[in-house]
C-alpha cells in the first residue's frame, strides 16, 4: 500500500513538472562544458562566446526568454557528461543541449539527445564521426578533416608542393589530422615521404626533426597541441634549417594562434596554417565581434572556442525564430538543417544531409604586419564540407 | 578488551566472530533508506546510480586500504579494466547482456589484480604508493595507445546494453540503472562484509597493525594480502563494468589518476576501515560535488578541499568515525 502511495506521489510530481514545462515562457539551454580541470580555459572561452551573443541580441527570442544552465564535466568524461545531460533533461527540463568542448563529452550525450529528442549543438567537439551518433546533433565549430583535407589539396594544386613529410602528436586529433592531410595531398597527386608521431607531452623535437630533414622534403606538415609545444617545435625546425621559404611548414591553425605566435617568435615567420577562423581577418562583422569580445573579457582575444559558442548561439536563436518559439527537438533540428548565415568567421551553413558545418577554409601565412607577426589570409576555399562524409570532391 | 571478552574468544572463536557481526538496526534502516530515491527523488536517480557505482568502487578500495593497509593510488586501473572489458564486449563483439558482462569485467580485473599482487606484497609504505601509481599510469597509457581496441582519447562508441533479464530496459529517468546499481552494490557489500567479518578479515587487520608479528603467529601474510588484493580488484572491475553498462560509454577517464585519488578522498571523508565509511564517503563527495558545481561550475573543488581539511583536522577517523565517537559506539 505504502508502495502504491509512493508511486502515485512520484507520478503526480512528474506530471506536475511536465505541465510546468508546457506553461513556461522560457527556453532552457543546458551548457555542458569542462569548467574545471585542465580544459577549463576552453570552457571559459566558449562560454564567453555564448554570453557575448546573448548580450548583443538580448535574452529574448520569438517571445521566449533564454535561460542558460551550466554543468561541469571536469574534462573528457563521457559518463559524467551523459549523467549531466540526463539530469538537465529530467530535473531541469531543458529544451536544448549545447556546449561540448571535447569529443568524449559529445559521445556520452548522443544517446540522451536521441532518446529525449533534444536539439544538441556541438559548439566545439571536432571529431568528424560524432555527428552521426544522434539525428538531433548539429555542429557549429569545425572538423579536423575539413580544414586539413583542404590544406592537403591546396598544397599540391595551388602551392605546387609535390612531396611532404608529416609529423604529428600521437593522439586522436593528431592521427585524424595526419590521415586527412595525407588524403587531400595524395588525392591531388602529391607524395607523402614519411609519417612520424611524437609523444603528446614532448619537450624536445630535435631527433624527430633530424629524421624529417634526412628525407629532404619540400614541405613538413605538423600537428601538436598548444601550450609549450609550438615554441619547442618551432625552435627544433629552425635549428635544423627547416624553415620557410626553403622548406614549407604546414599546420592546423592552433599552432599559430596569437598566444602561441608570441612564444614562437621569429621561428613562426612564413608558417602556413589552415583554419576556419582568423582573428585578424579584415571584415566588419569580425571587427565588431572582436571589439565586443575584448570589451567583455578584459582585452582577451576570442579563439576557436569562442567563435564556436557564438555561432552555436546564433543557430539556436535563428532556429527558434523559424519555429516561432517551438523548442521541440524535431522542430528545431528541421529548422537548423540547411540554415546559412554570415558569421564573424565568414559565410557558413549547416549541411541539410549531415547536419555538419559547411564553411570557408582559410589558408593563412604568418607575416609581419606593422612590425608584428600575425596570420594573413592568403587563400580562401569556400563551402568546404567534411570529407569523411563523402561530400568532398 | 575486558577479561570477559577474552575468555569468550578462547572458549569459542567462531561464536565470538559471529556475535560481533550481527546486523544492527542502523544497518537495516540504512539499506531501506537507499530505496528512497526511487520514490522520493526520481529526478536524482542518475546521480544516485553514479553514487552507488562509486560506493562499490570505494568499498573495494577500503578492503585493501582500510582493512589490509595497502595504500593505493592506482585502483582506477581495475575499475577501468572492468569498464573497458564490458565496453569492448558490447562495442566490438556485439554482446550486451549485462550480468555476464559484469562478471567478465570482474574476472579480467581479478586476473590483473592477482598478477600485480605479487609485486604489491613485496613493497610497503612510499614504495607501495609509487608502485600502485605507476601501474595505474601504465595502464592508462596502454589503453591510450591501443586505439584500435579502446577508441583512444575519443572513447568507445557503439556500446549498447541489453535489457536486464531481457525485461528491464535502461530508461532515461534512471529507474533501471539505479535499481541495478543498488542491487550490485548490495551484493558487493555482502561479500565485503563476509570478508571483513571472517577470520580472514581479522588476519588482514592484524597485518595492517603489525606486519612483522603475523608470521610469528603462523599467518602467511603474503598469501592473505594477495587474496584480498584480488578480491578487491574483482569488485572494482565489477563497479567499472557497471558504469559502462549504465552509461553506455567508456573513455580513458575511467583509468585516470583523478579517479584513483578521488576514491581515496572519499574514504578519508567517510572513514577508512569501515565499510559504511566507504559508502557514506562516496555519497558525501558526489552529492556535495553535484550541489556545489550547480552553484559554481568552476570552483567547486575549493569547497571539497575545505571539507577534506575540516574532516582530517576535527574527525581524523572520518565522518563515520566522528559520529560513532559522538554516540559512544567505540569499536
Amino acid at each position: 500500500m505504502a508502495l502504491r502511495i509512493a508511486a502515485i506521489v512520484a507520478l503526480g510530481l512528474s506530471a506536475a513538472w511536465t505541465t510546468g514545462a508546457m506553461a513556461q515562457e522560457t527556453v532552457k539551454v543546458g551548457l555542458i562544458l569542462p569548467y574545471s580541470g585542465p580544459f577549463a580555459d576552453a570552457a571559459k572561452q566558449l562560454e564567453a562566446g555564448v554570453t557575448l551573443y546573448i548580450q548583443k541580441h538580448g535574452d529574448e527570442v520569438a517571445g521566449k526568454k533564454i535561460e542558460l544552465i551550466r554543468k561541469d564535466t571536469g574534462g573528457p568524461n563521457a559518463d559524467v557528461a551523459r549523467r549531466l545531460a540526463q539530469e538537465l533533461v529530467v530535473r531541469d527540463q531543458v529544451d536544448i543541449l549545447a556546449g561540448f568542448a571535447l569529443t568524449p563529452e559529445a559521445v556520452g550525450v548522443a544517446e540522451i539527445a536521441t532518446e529525449a529528442k533534444k536539439l544538441t549543438v556541438l559548439m566545439n567537439a571536432a571529431t568528424s564521426s560524432i555527428i552521426d551518433l544522434s539525428p538531433y546533433m548539429v555542429r557549429t565549430s569545425v572538423t579536423i578533416p575539413q580544414v586539413n583535407y583542404a590544406l592537403g589539396k591546396w598544397a599540391v594544386e595551388e602551392a605546387g608542393v609535390k612531396q611532404a613529410y608529416t609529423l604529428v602528436s600521437d593522439y586522436g586529433p593528431g592521427h585524424d589530422a595526419e590521415s586527412s592531410f595525407a588524403k587531400g595531398f595524395t588525392e591531388a597527386g602529391g607524395t607523402i615521404l614519411g609519417a612520424d608521431r611524437t609523444p603528446v607531452a614532448n619537450p624536445d623535437f630535435s631527433a624527430y626533426v633530424q629524421r624529417v630533414k634526412d628525407s629532404n622534403p619540400e614541405a613538413v606538415y605538423i600537428f601538436v597541441p598548444g601550450g609549450a609545444q609550438p615554441a619547442a617545435i618551432g625552435k627544433a625546425l629552425a635549428d635544423r634549417g627547416l624553415s620557410p621559404p626553403d622548406t614549407k611548414i604546414f599546420a592546423q591553425g592552433e599552432l599559430t594562434h596569437p598566444e602561441a605566435l608570441e612564444s614562437m617568435g621569429e621561428t613562426a615567420r612564413g608558417v602556413i596554417t589552415t583554419f576556419h577562423y582568423t582573428l585578424e581577418r579584415d571584415d566588419p562583422l569580425n571587427k565588431e565581434f572582436v571589439d565586443g569580445y575584448h570589451a567583455a573579457n578584459n582585452g582577451r582575444s576570442p579563439d576557436l572556442f569562442s567563435i564556436g559558442g557564438y555561432d552555436g548561439m546564433h543557430l539556436i536563436y535563428e532556429a527558434l525564430k523559424k519555429t516561432n518559439g517551438d523548442a521541440s527537438g524535431d522542430a528545431l533540428i528541421e529548422a537548423a538543417k540547411g540554415m546559412s548565415w554570415d558569421s564573424p568567421r565568414g559565410p557558413m551553413s549547416i549541411d541539410p544531409e549531415t547536419r555538419d558545418v559547411v564553411q570557408t577554409v582559410y589558408i593563412r601565412e604568418v607575416q609581419e604586419v606593422d612590425g608584428k607577426l600575425q596570420n594573413v589570409v592568403i587563400h580562401e576555399i569556400p563551402e568546404v564540407k567534411d570529407p569523411l562524409h563523402g561530400a568532398a570532391k | 578488551m575486558t577479561h570477559n571478552q577474552t575468555s569468550a574468544i578462547v572458549e569459542s572463536p567462531a561464536r565470538w566472530i559471529r556475535s560481533r557481526n550481527r546486523w544492527t538496526i542502523f544497518e537495516i534502516l540504512f539499506w531501506i533508506a537507499t530505496l528512497a530515491p526511487l520514490y522520493f527523488f526520481p529526478a536524482y536517480l542518475n546521480l544516485a546510480s553514479q553514487v552507488a557505482i562509486t560506493a562499490l568502487f570505494a568499498l573495494s578500495v577500503d578492503l585493501v586500504l582500510g582493512y589490509a593497509g595497502i595504500i593505493t593510488l592506482g585502483h582506477a586501473m581495475f575499475f577501468g579494466l572492468g569498464a573497458f572489458t564490458a565496453g569492448i564486449l558490447s562495442s566490438r563483439y556485439g554482446w550486451g547482456e549485462p550480468i555476464s558482462g559484469l562478471l567478465l569485467g570482474g574476472m579480467v580485473a581479478a586476473l590483473a589484480g592477482y598478477v600485480t599482487s605479487f609485486l604489491i606484497v613485496r613493497v610497503q609504505h612510499l614504495a607501495l604508493i609509487m608502485v600502485t601509481l605507476g601501474l595505474g599510469l601504465l595502464t592508462f597509457e596502454l589503453a591510450n595507445s591501443l586505439r584500435w581496441l579502446t577508441g583512444g582519447t575519443d572513447g568507445l562508441t557503439g556500446i549498447s546494453t541489453w535489457k536486464i533479464f531481457g525485461y528491464f530496459r535502461f530508461d532515461l529517468w534512471g529507474y533501471t540503472s539505479y535499481a541495478y546499481s543498488l542491487a550490485v552494490l548490495f551484493l558487493g557489500f555482502l561479500i565485503c562484509r563476509l570478508v571483513v567479518s571472517s577470520s580472514f578479515g581479522l588476519a588482514l587487520r592484524g597485518i595492517r597493525e603489525n606486519v612483522q608479528r603475523m608470521p610469528a603467529i603462523g599467518s602467511d601474510y603474503k598469501w592473505h594480502l594477495r587474496k584480498v588484493y584480488t578480491i578487491s580488484a574483482a569488485i572494482a572491475g565489477i563497479a567499472g563494468a557497471l558504469l559502462t553498462q549504465t552509461t553506455n560509454t567508456v573513455t580513458l577517464e575511467v583509468l585516470s589518476f583523478q579517479r584513483s585519488a578521488d576514491v581515496v578522498v572519499m574514504l578519508i571523508l567517510g572513514g577508512t576501515g569501515r565499510l559504511y565509511g566507504a559508502i557514506i564517503g562516496a555519497v558525501i563527495f558526489l552529492v556535495a560535488k553535484d550541489q556545489l558545481a550547480g552553484i559554481n561550475p568552476q570552483y567547486w573543488f575549493l569547497w571539497i578541499g575545505i571539507l577534506l581539511m575540516a574532516v582530517v583536522l576535527f574527525m581524523p577517523k572520518g565522518i563515520l568515525g566522528g559520529l560513532s565517537r559522538l554516540i559512544r559506539r567505540e569499536d
